[in-house]
């Protein structure tokens, strides 16, 4: 007989939430043996291509396929005309408007898709691209969203009726023929009312910068009618694969059975894999046409200049205050960059996201938001680049809105932070603009961090460091960022979110094998984020078995129970809890099943770790495993055999992660050239399940925050043309350019979630960037600096400097 | 990011390389290391359709210090003139600059002989060169040639090379005193936004001779004579560092692009160089 286990030890054996469990994954990652579309070889495979606009707003007046068409091992050449006749030459966009599949009559952005070449293999496909002759005639070019708004240049002829009018779009009336909608939330009378007669007001517009989300792999599918039985299989780099099989169907009339969705491993997505791109609609109609497997698969340029950007948010503010600096009332008006299509990926009834969470963390008793989006020459996107939908772009505005506003009050940025907090009994918390904070306790973790730095010793640093300065003693200043985030994630509650109509719950089915491991599926995806560890960790912790005994997979349309797919953060608040319930119904019946084996009632049996024991005598108990072998093998009357169950899970509400970051850069004011000499993270998300899994996911969230806020762009000249096109001009950085990063956590768990998990991957990124603008910024508070744009690269880090007078 | 179609030859002498080139005139490019010149047939910029290995030709590699004189063979790595030990003894500012191009994966394949014959005004070595009045010596159909590195760039990717001509190695005289190579970039793996070579040899108190070579910020490396002037003779003070730095704006020529506008490269340029002249003298 083996000893007696303790409880702890039992519970340990499991490896479930809470401990470190490495990364079941990183088995086959860390040798290369990872399976990626590319990796995917189908018999008789074709290689598609695209034919791209070197202009950025250009009319097409012809296109000529003949001299492609003649090169051996080309298969055909699709254009808009081709796939007109199917209905297939525009598809419906995330957000309601619609995108030209190929270039129909005109160009609207640098790298359009003009036509789709398919060929025997990529090296003939590529020549191929070069052989088709399209003639263009250039038009005026829109880059700038508030020119836009003012032009005559009609950037979408589609979109103005016969007589001139404009019909309204998918977000209500449209003021322009280039605007797209006004989204409105709060009271806009009262702020403002608020905001003319307050004692103190803070006024700025911050520019959050067009960038990308930048996956090291890019998108790619590949597509296999099969002919015989009428199925379509689909691979591709999909974050929402249900979304997609279903997209697919409505926009080809397959039927949802003959399509079967299947996103293999994912190297990165950060957003960028959520929308639906020409070249899947293309390789499905060139494979549906050719009857063989057709894979396209982009490079690097291709993912960088078209496929969806992120950001690109003009954010004019005012913030009220009283002479205290208690924030009175808060004001929004943003310029939504959306490119030539309105492709953003958001919950249908937010056309901006959740930027309505720009309160932020703060008790403001009114306010006022309100976007427009813009139609422009730049490439369609507005993807949720790691963070939830516009999460980051309303942190960055009321974390820059406070700074700003403590340089008016002349006051202290924390402190200023600190009074205007929600406290911790205000949970839950009614925010002006309309969401229910679930809990928090904001004041612990600030003062929690400010400790963990000695923030004051800092600040005492920093003045004598502007003393040498300001003596010549030195030419580096130093630059104290500060940041208190509140995210919000996990969307949606199917009352008012879904996108495309497809409402944003999340599944999980669990199947326990006789033996006693297991097999769980669910509706997300991995894209890197260690699901199959997390997972099973949740599992283990609510059905008794060990997580190295439960398989978890994702992905696979024609296994998995239906469900969103992941971003968002939105994996653990929804389908996380989706497998806690269903590892619940599991134990529901593994209950009963126990009380028949010990023969008690129902109700006398409790579950202990691994097993069900009788109350009050624990040494009878039955072991999950055991359970498991009887499930299936022995008759238990009135139990069905077997042990399965599936759980759709509707969240009551969104989850609010939040934390507290502090970053100390020292900045070469000759230079421009920072570097970070601190990072602190402070995390609360709520339980955690895995502490390993959370510092992984906050080292590569900073990493990324730090990329956006010191450099990483897409930016355009003048004539649309993107400037930052390879990785070396669009800032990826590496291990050299990466800080060391402190991380921390206090745990503040959700009321309403299963097992009160937040979520966590996104908050780095969404705290992160404020936390290294703040920190640039606050570098030249001293010398008058209320606000300067990122990203913070040499280079405009000079010319503020240079604008402050400090280069003599 | 394919390149157009190409015929691939790996001759195992110069003699084959030769041929290749007279056969296809500027139809045939050699390769090197591949790390300028692939991006750039990928990028279908460079269309290269003979292209011709220099890999398995023998004698175009490797590192001689022989007396004062230094040679170093085309084909030669930069990651191999980082390891080699009598050549950071003769001339360290080999080593630190190299220590400052790209990343180390490209450093193992990135060679000495393509850095300066590409032409590229992003590259680190031909400013280096032109610092150390290097020599490069040339083969050819009509035989081997010598040209001054001083003299060997014309415009950005236009040298004296002939297109049958190959680079066989460069040689200088191994330096004395002290030495500086420094480069501000946007991150490891960047080109320079503004990069200064800089050897002084001090006489006492005095500055008895001074070169002076600037990367990336004109459509060459310039070597700024007047700069170099400004220090010989003084004692490297504030004065004698301004008119330097004033000499070597006067030489320069930078554009704008995303490292910054013109304003900031000539800012960036002056720090550089006045940190490269400080370190040098300090070593010197
Ligand atoms: C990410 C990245 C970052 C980089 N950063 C830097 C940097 O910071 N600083 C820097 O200096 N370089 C940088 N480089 C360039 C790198 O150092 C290259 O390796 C170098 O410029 C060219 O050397 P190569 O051996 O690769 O030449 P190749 O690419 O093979 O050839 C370059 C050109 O030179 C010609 N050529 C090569 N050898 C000869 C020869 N013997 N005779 C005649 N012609 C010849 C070729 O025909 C071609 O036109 C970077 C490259 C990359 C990919």
């Amino acid at each position: 007989m083996n000893k007696e286990l303790s409880r702890q030890e039992r519970a340990d054996a499991l490896g479930g939430m809470g401990c470190k469990r490495k990364r079941v994954e990183d088995a086959r990652f860390t040798q290369g043996k990872g399976n990626y579309v590319d990796d995917i070889k189908l018999p008789g495979m074709l290689f598609g291509d695209f034919v791209r606009s070197p202009y950025a707003h250009a009319r097409i007046k012809s296109i000529n396929t003949d001299a492609a068409m003649a090169l051996d091992g080309v298969v055909a050449v699709l254009t808009a005309a081709d796939l007109a006749p199917l209905g297939l030459h525009w598809m419906p966009t995330l957000a309601g408007d619609k995108q030209m599949v190929l270039a129909d009559g005109k160009v609207l952005f640098q790298g359009q898709e003009v036509a789709y070449v398919v060929a025997k293999d990529r090296y003939i496909a590529a020549d191929a691209v070069e052989l088709v002759e399209v003639e263009y005639e250039e038009l005026e070019v829109i880059i700038d969203p508030f020119a836009s708004l003012k032009s005559d240049v009609v950037l979408r002829e589609d979109l103005v009726a016969e007589d001139g009018s404009l019909p309204d779009g998918a977000h209500g009336p449209r003021k322009h023929h280039n605007h797209i909608f006004t989204w409105e939330v709060g009271d806009k009378e009262t702020t403002e009312q608020v905001i003319g007669e307050a004692e103190v007001v803070a006024e700025d517009m911050f520019y959050y910068h067009r960038t990308h989300p930048c996956p090291l792999e890019t998108c790619g599918c590949v597509a296999s009618m099969d002919k015989v039985n009428g199925k379509l299989t689909l691979y591709g780099t999909f974050q929402a694969p249900h979304a997609i099989r279903t997209v697919v169907s409505l926009i080809s009339g397959i039927e949802e059975h003959n399509i079967r969705v299947i996103s293999p491993d994912i190297g990165g997505g950060f957003g960028n894999k959520v929308g639906a791109y020409p070249g899947y609609v293309c390789s499905v109609v060139a494979s549906i046409v050719t009857g063989v497997p057709v894979k396209w698969v982009e490079d690097r340029m291709e993912n960088l200049m078209t496929t969806a950007f992120a950001r690109d948010y003009w954010m004019k503010g005012k913030i009220a205050a009283t002479k205290e600096g208690k924030i009175t009332g808060l004001w929004c008006h943003t310029t939504a960059d959306h490119g030539g299509f309105d492709a953003c990926a958001d919950p249908t009834k937010f056309p901006a996201g959740f930027m309505n969470i720009c309160t932020g963390s703060y008790d403001i008793p009114v306010a006022y938001l309100a976007v427009d989006g813009v139609y422009t020459n730049k490439a369609p996107g507005g993807v949720s680049y790691r963070c939830s939908f516009r999460v980051t772009e309303a942190v960055y505005f009321i974390e820059r809105m406070i700074e700003v506003l403590a340089i008016e009050l002349n006051m202290d940025p924390a402190e200023l932070r600190r009074i205007n907090f929600i406290k911790k009994e205000q949970f839950p918390y009614q925010s002006a603009l309309g969401w229910e904070y679930d809990s928090g306790d904001y004041h612990t973790a600030w003062d929690k961090a400010l400790e963990a730095v000695d923030y004051k010793g800092l600040r005492a640093e920093q003045a004598q460091r502007v003393e040498d300065f300001k003596a010549g003693k030195t030419r580096s200043l130093m630059g104290i960022g500060l940041t208190f985030f509140t995210e919000i994630v996990g969307a949606g509650p199917v009352k008012n979110c879904d996108i495309l109509g497809l409402g944003m719950f999340d599944s999980c089915e669990i199947r326990i094998h006789p033996t006693g491991s297991a097999i769980a599926r669910l509706g997300t995806i991995s894209q890197g984020q260690g699901h199959a560890t997390t997972f099973a960790q949740i599992l283990a912790t609510e059905i008794g078995l060990p997580a190295d005994s439960i398989t978890i997979e994702e992905g696979d349309t024609d296994t998995a129970p239906y469900g969103l797919g992941t971003y968002g953060s939105r994996s653990t608040p929804v389908a996380g809890a989706a497998t806690a319930m269903a590892g619940r119904k599991i134990r529901a019946k593994a209950q009963m099943i126990a009380a028949y084996l010990l023969e008690v009632h129902d109700d006398d049996v409790e579950f202990d770790v691994d097993r069900f024991v009788v109350k009050g005598a624990p040494e009878k108990f039955k072991t999950m495993k055991e359970i498991a072998f009887a499930a299936y093998n022995q008759a238990i009357p009135g139990i069905e055999p077997g042990l399965e169950a599936v759980s759709y899970y509707d969240p009551p509400n969104m989850t609010y992660p939040f934390g507290a970051y502090v970053c100390v850069m020292d900045i070469d004011v000759d230079t421009g050239v920072t570097d970070i000499r601190r990072f602190y993270a402070l995390d609360d998300c709520g339980t955690r399940i895995n502490p390993m899994i959370i510092e992984g996911q906050i080292h590569g969230g900073l990493t990324e925050a730090l990329a956006v806020a010191l450099g990483q762009e897409i930016a355009y000249d003048d004539m649309g043309n993107v400037k930052t096109g390879t990785l070396m001009d669009f800032f990826l950085p590496t291990a050299w350019e990466v800080p060391n990063y402190e991380t921390d956590h206090t745990v503040t768990p959700s009321p309403h979630h299963p097992i009160g998990a937040k979520g966590v991957g996104e908050s780095p990124h969404v705290g992160g960037v404020p936390c290294f603008s703040n920190a640039v910024n606050d570098a030249f508070k001293a010398f008058g600096l209320r606000h300067t744009h990122m990203p913070h690269d040499h280079w405009r880090i000079w010319q503020t400097a240079n604008k402050l007078g400090l280069h003599g | 990011m394919i390149p157009a179609a190409f015929e691939y030859h790996r001759p195992k002498d110069m003699a084959g390389v030769l041929a290749v080139l007279v056969e296809h005139g500027d139809e045939a490019r050699v390769l090197a290391g591949g790390h300028s010149l692939i991006p750039m047939m990928k990028l279908r910029m460079a269309d290269v359709p003979h292209l011709i290995d220099l890999q398995d030709v023998d004698g175009l590699s490797g590192i001689t210090v022989d007396g004062g004189r230094i040679r170093i063979g085309a084909m030669t790595t930069q990651s191999d003139i980082i390891g080699h030990a009598a050549l950071a003894e003769a001339a360290p500012i080999m080593r630190e600059a190299s220590l400052q191009i790209a990343d180390p994966q490209v450093r193992y394949m990135g060679t000495v002989g393509g850095n300066v014959a590409n032409g590229d005004p992003g590259n680190d070595m031909p400013g280096l060169m032109q610092c150390l009045d290097a020599t490069f010596i040339l083969v050819g159909p009509d035989g081997e040639r010598e040209v001054q590195a001083r003299d060997f760039y014309e415009a950005a990717y236009m040298t004296d090379r002939e297109d049958d001509e190959v680079l066989v190695a460069v040689a200088f005289d191994a330096p004395s005193g002290g030495y500086a190579y420094e480069k501000q970039k946007r991150k490891i793996g960047d080109y320079a936004t503004a990069a200064a070579a800089v050897l002084l040899v001090k006489d006492g108190d005095t500055c008895s001779s001074a070169s002076i070579a600037m990367t990336n910020l004109s459509d060459t490396p310039v070597w700024s004579e007047a700069a170099g002037d400004a220090l010989v003779g003084t004692s490297v003070d504030a004065a004698a560092i301004d008119a330097a730095v004033a000499a070597m704006l006067g030489d320069i020529d930078p554009t704008q692009d995303n490292r910054g506008p013109i304003e900031f490269k000539r800012h960036a340029a002056a720090m550089i160089l006045r940190r490269a002249i400080a370190r040098a003298w300090d070593r010197a």
